[in-house]
């Protein structure tokens, strides 16, 4: 089972967390500081896996990567496969990268709920229920359509902000 | 073109919130961002929580706005401050009728209520009308907040509508309903207990990603009970089979794996299910075997499956064939440069040496590369691996590198489970006495607070009853040995409480006993200690019962007795303490010194720690002073059940309790609801709605003794809990490698070509081992080498041996090998005819009903057809049938199932890119770089849409627009 998923950049703000069983805001906050602090401490070149049994108690593993600016990090227990979970890193990265065309950190800021979205479509409730990256663009597409369909009816256009950019 | 793709974009960001939020919630990240303490972050923050809390409670907020501000509030939370107070607010959203309203409200509560809040009684009611909804997203997001907020008691409520929805038309709504009920099942087992069954069936289900997602309810449920799943293993063999032959659709491949995550998963099941058991391992030996071969072990993803198969076979009854891949496998990946494929090989090492142990010996070299390594998790991996493999003849080595490496980490966690680990090694394996108390001894110097208690009294009891040997001369020199070196260590600053207590207690016992010290000299170290740790009770509690020892013994050889003065203040000090422990232990220490040589000899006999103490629970001294009474007059004692009052009182009392039970309150617990209610249903539905008649678990819970896999001998030896002086039979040293086991396993070698090379590279790739292994002996400096040698207990040579059989049976391996390429193909051809003639459902377990509960006239091409994307699959099978070695050829040239109009040339890229021969993210890089071109456009503006809305990236974080695949 997936515990966390948590993204933090490199200064250790905190940019996507995720905790799969409940914990108080206090102590996600703990963690997340425990495990910058051993993200920080890390050389480049070594293994993407650290023992995360003094942070998150026993049974529980740790996959970090760290692109760019941002370092992913999924926490799980024994269930999961280190490097498959390293690969569902990947694939949750891919797919960032395809929602948003090369995603950067801001995109994740501004679009919380969208990578909550893509989040849900691939680990619900601890598990993880999608690991192909374009039947999860499939879903999320499909869901951005219909809330887009409600959105225009209930809503004030969207389109006054969206045609901004042009 | 390039137009219409940022028309695209902004359509995908516009609908989901994108840039479109306000310039208020910009500047807060921004000025987040640039905060440079986290005093200032928070002073922000909190700024930001009045604002919203202003905002929130002001009547008539449009929806979108209340939506953002929802939305800042899970940004403030997440940022770890108090965003209660808008809880409330996202609750309501909940209730709109807006899809997106109602999605960020949902989004919001998960994250911010747990199961046992108050407002959820609010949303329950909401939750069950959505999962009636028409619109599936709706249903999604209240399954969603059902995962995360429905608790034990309100299973119920919600359990009808997650069952209903396993037949939902749509596969996302079906893979979330399961997952929905295997949270319910993990939150109280029994609430779902006669629904598990529906686990089994979803695993038929025709969209493959609701069989992989069904995979992790069935993966816990084999892991609770799993012989209640045995008859499952033909079906996730025969699933994992169609899997490794890319019969699912082209969307789960991932770089060029063939559904990579449903394969670890199916063979993490297998692991188990074979665990012990021959007859279910033999089923999957040819698949496990196939995978092997398949397995490209030049991606991640590759290599995660290889070591999933490693598991596997390590778990499953012994193959030999299997074993020696994975051996193979294993030292592919512990050559490997890359740290992460080192840990899993180092893992695996440890997995499969638990079965063959002698593998471990080839890579000895590796192993100690490993542990010299500068990245700590690997270290630690290495270290586990080591003592996992620890026996008599290396425990030295290795428990004294577990020290040093104690000592030179900081992480207390760590530090005491490395320490308990030396501990038990060291229990375990001693060689000696002397090394013994050594090694406990750094290990209390270093680290003892953080062991156990306990740990520190076994070694008391070790040194006062000796090693359980008649010779007497040999326990007497331990224990010289001890306090020779408690003596020195206390001239150390800063001893762990727990140390101190076992020096304090192994001074008083024996510090005198062999006539090297003189007594003022160990109660002088003695009363020192108690100076210089003033504030530990426990440890001066130690120290003055060691001072009592000391001096009684000395009385009772008949010295005389004269106190230092440091003892006698710190015995005042301690007759007027607050504890009164320590007072009583001194007023002890002062009547003792008092008695005579014959008293003091009864009371503390000298080296008698170990000796009985006879309780006489008759007291039967007393009976004279008894007699005596009784004659003068006293009543004899009546012992309470021969009392008469009492027999009245219990009497009464049972009465009372008779009548309590027919009316008014009853106190006990009622009894256990029977199961009976639950084994009744089941075959009801059975008979009603089931139209797979899949194999029930009936609910009642047997506790099936689990079988433990047949392992070596030495496995029986390792777990030998007393202290093992003679030496244990080697299991790595040349020494045992008797003639008959070496040509057994080169015979082994032979018969398991079919299963290990495919191609030329992994041949080579174990002869080229051969050659690094022997370069390496020749370069590797002698410390290594000696290091090397004392850990595994052989040299260079004795690998030799599997070695030359390995270069016999090279060349028959090809003919096996070509011979059984060719009868695969055969396989396949036939097996694809047999699926044209039979309705191919993707999935079916050849179960006959499955066929028959469906309406007959229905071609189950055609279902195949609509449920599974591409229609290229249809017709790549029928041509399979025609032409089926070619298979492969026409999966690989059908382009990607998906045509999404959006990103349809990523995708069209992606399978053009020879992406085969890349390690990890390399293939996403490339990629991203082939979409570089146009892309680079998005990005910048995106940097100019955000200086449009006037936030302006400045100096301290313009990484913020970093690409992360770039």
């Amino acid at each position: 089972m997936i515990k966390a998923v948590m993204v933090m950049n490199t200064q250790g703000k905190t940019r996507l967390a995720k905790f799969y069983e409940y914990l108080p805001v206090e102590k996600q906050q703990e963690l997340i500081r425990g495990i910058f602090a051993v993200l920080c401490s890390r050389a480049e070149n070594v293994s993407n896996f650290i023992d995360a049994e003094s942070i998150f108690g026993p049974d529980s593993r740790l996959v970090y990567k760290h692109f760019a600016t941002l370092y992913f990090v999924f926490v799980f227990d024994s269930s999961e496969n280190e490097l498959a979970v390293l690969d569902l890193i990947q694939v949750f990265v891919e797919t960032l990268d395809k929602c948003f065309q090369n995603v950067c950190e801001l995109d994740i800021v501004f679009n919380y709920s969208k990578v909550h979205t893509i989040l849900d479509e691939m680990i619900f409730g601890g598990q993880v229920v999608e690991t192909s990256s374009s039947e999860i663009m499939k879903a999320v597409e499909e869901i951005s359509k219909l809330e887009a369909a409600s959105n225009a009816i209930t809503l004030i256009p969207k389109s006054a902000s969206g045609w901004r950019s042009r | 073109m390039e137009q219409l793709k940022t028309i695209g974009r902004e359509l995908a960001m516009g609908s989901q919130g994108g840039f479109y939020q306000s310039k208020e919630f910009l500047d807060l990240v921004k000025s987040i961002g640039e905060a440079r303490s986290k005093a200032e972050e928070d002073r922000i923050v909190l700024g930001e929580i009045e604002t919203l809390k202003r905002r929130v409670s002001e009547p008539d907020i449009p929806k979108r706005k209340m939506k953002e501000y929802i939305l800042r509030l899970v940004y403030v939370e997440m940022l770890g401050h108090d965003a209660s107070f808008g809880y409330i607010h996202a609750v309501k959203m909940t209730h709109d009728d807006s899809l997106l309203v109602k999605r960020t409200g949902y989004l919001a509560v998960t994250l911010f209520l747990n199961e046992d809040h108050d407002l959820i009684i609010l949303i329950v009611n909401t939750i069950q009308k959505d999962l009636k909804s028409d619109n599936y997203l709706v249903v999604c997001a209240a399954l969603n907040a059902v995962c995360k907020l429905i608790n034990e008691e309100t299973i119920p409520a919600v359990l009808p509508q997650v069952v209903d929805l396993l037949a939902h038309p749509k596969e996302a709504v079906r893979k979330k309903a399961i997952m929905a009920l295997h949270r319910f099942y993990q939150k109280s087992p029994s609430s779902v207990s006669h629904l598990v069954s529906n686990f089994r069936k979803r695993l038929c289900d025709n969209d493959p990603g609701v069989m992989g997602a069904t995979l992790c309810p069935l993966f816990e449920l084999v892991s609770t009970d799993v012989n209640s799943y045995k008859d499952l293993v033909i079906s996730f063999v025969s699933i994992l089979k169609q899997v490794a032959e890319r019969r699912l659709p082209k969307a789960y491949d991932y770089h060029q794996m063939p559904a990579p995550f449903i394969q670890i998963k199916l063979l993490k099941i297998l692991a188990l299910l074979g665990s012990g058991d021959k007859q279910a391992s033999e089923n999957m030996y040819t698949v496990v075997g196939d995978i092997f071969r398949k397995c490209d072990s030049s991606s991640n993803i590759g290599n995660a499956v290889l070591y999933e198969c490693i598991c596997c076979v390590s778990s499953i009854y012994p193959n030999p064939k299997l074993l020696e891949s994975a051996a193979d496998a294993i030292s592919r990946f512990l050559k490997s440069d890359s740290h992460n494929l080192k840990y899993m090989g180092i893992d695996a090492l440890g997995r499969l040496i638990k079965i063959s142990p002698e593998i471990a010996e080839q890579h000895q070299l590796a192993v100690i590369d490993c542990l010299e390594d500068p990245d700590d998790t690997l270290k630690r991996k290495t270290f586990e691996l080591l003592y996992k493999m620890t026996k008599s003849t290396n425990v030295e080595v290795i428990v004294d590198r577990m020290i040093d490496y104690m000592i030179s980490i900081n992480d207390n966690h760590y530090k005491t489970e490395i320490a308990s680990r030396c501990v038990e090694l060291a229990e375990q394996f001693a060689p000696s006495n002397q090394w013994f108390i050594l090694i406990m001894n750094k290990v209390f110097e270093h680290a003892g607070d953080l062991v156990n208690i306990k740990v520190a009294h076994n070694l008391m009891r070790l040194i006062a009853e000796g090693f359980g040997e008649d010779d007497d001369s040999a326990d007497s020199q331990l224990r010289s040995s001890a306090v020779d070196s408690y003596l020195h260590i206390l001239g150390e600053p800063k001893i762990p409480s727990v140390f101190l207590q076992l020096i304090c207690w192994v001074l008083g016992e024996y510090g005198t006993a062999d006539g090297k010290y003189s007594a003022s000299y160990i109660t002088g170290k003695l009363s020192d200690v108690a100076e210089a740790y003033s504030n530990d009770e426990t440890v001066k509690a130690y120290a003055v019962t060691a001072l009592m020892k000391i001096y009684a013994f000395e009385i009772a050889a008949g010295r005389k007795v004269d106190m230092l003065p440091e003892c006698q203040s710190l015995m005042e000090q301690f007759l007027a303490s607050h504890s009164t422990d320590l007072q009583q232990r001194a007023y002890e220490l002062q009547a003792v010194i008092g008695l005579d040589a014959h008293a003091v000899e009864s009371i503390m006999p000298s080296d008698a720690s170990c000796e009985d103490i006879e309780v006489d629970k008759a007291l039967s001294f007393l009976n004279g002073y008894i007699q005596d009474s009784i004659e003068k007059g006293a009543q004899p004692y009546i012992p309470e059940s021969e009392r008469s009052g009492m027999l009245n009182i219990s009497n009464f009392r049972n009465q009372d309790h008779h009548g309590a039970s027919s009316h008014g309150l009853k106190f006990e617990a009622y009894e256990l609801p029977k199961q009976t209610v639950q084994s009744r249903i089941p075959p009801a539905t059975l008979a009603s709605t089931e139209f797979v008649p899949v194999p029930e678990p009936m609910s009642v819970r047997e506790s099936y003794p689990t079988t433990i896999v047949p392992s070596a001998s030495s496995d029986a030896e390792s777990t030998e809990l007393k202290l093992r002086l003679d030496g244990v039979q080697k299991k790595w040293g040349r020494q045992t490698h008797s003639p008959a086991t070496s040509t057994s396993s080169s015979t082994s070698k032979k018969t398991v070509n079919g299963i290990k090379q495919v191609d030329g590279s992994n041949t080579s790739n174990s002869s080229t081992w051969e050659t690094y292994d022997s370069r390496k002996h020749v370069e590797i400096n002698s410390e290594k080498q000696k290091l090397a040698a004392s850990l595994f207990g052989g040299s260079s040579k004795t690998e030799k041996k599997p070695a030359t059989g390995h270069k016999i049976s090279k060349p028959s391996s090809h003919m096996v090998e070509k011979s059984h390429v060719r009868k695969s193909s055969m396989e396949i051809a036939s097996e694809k005819k047999a699926l044209v003639h039979q309705p191919p459902d993707l999935l079916d377990f050849g179960e006959p009903t499955v066929q028959s509960s469906d309406p007959p006239s229905v071609d189950p091409f055609k279902e195949l057809e609509g449920l599974l994307e591409p229609t290229t699959q249809l017709g790549s099978t029928a041509a399979a049938a025609t032409n089926s070695p070619d298979i492969m050829g026409l999966f690989t040239e059908t382009p990607g199932g998906t045509h999404n109009k959006d990103d349809s040339d990523i995708l069209s890229s992606l399978s053009k890119q020879p992406v085969t021969n890349m390690v990890g993210g390399a293939t996403s890089t490339q990629v991203a770089q082939s979409s570089k071109g146009p892309n680079r456009k998005d990005s910048l503006e995106k940097d100019s849409l955000v200086r449009q809305m006037g936030v302006t990236p400045s100096s301290p974080n313009p990484n913020l627009f970093k690409d992360l695949l770039g």
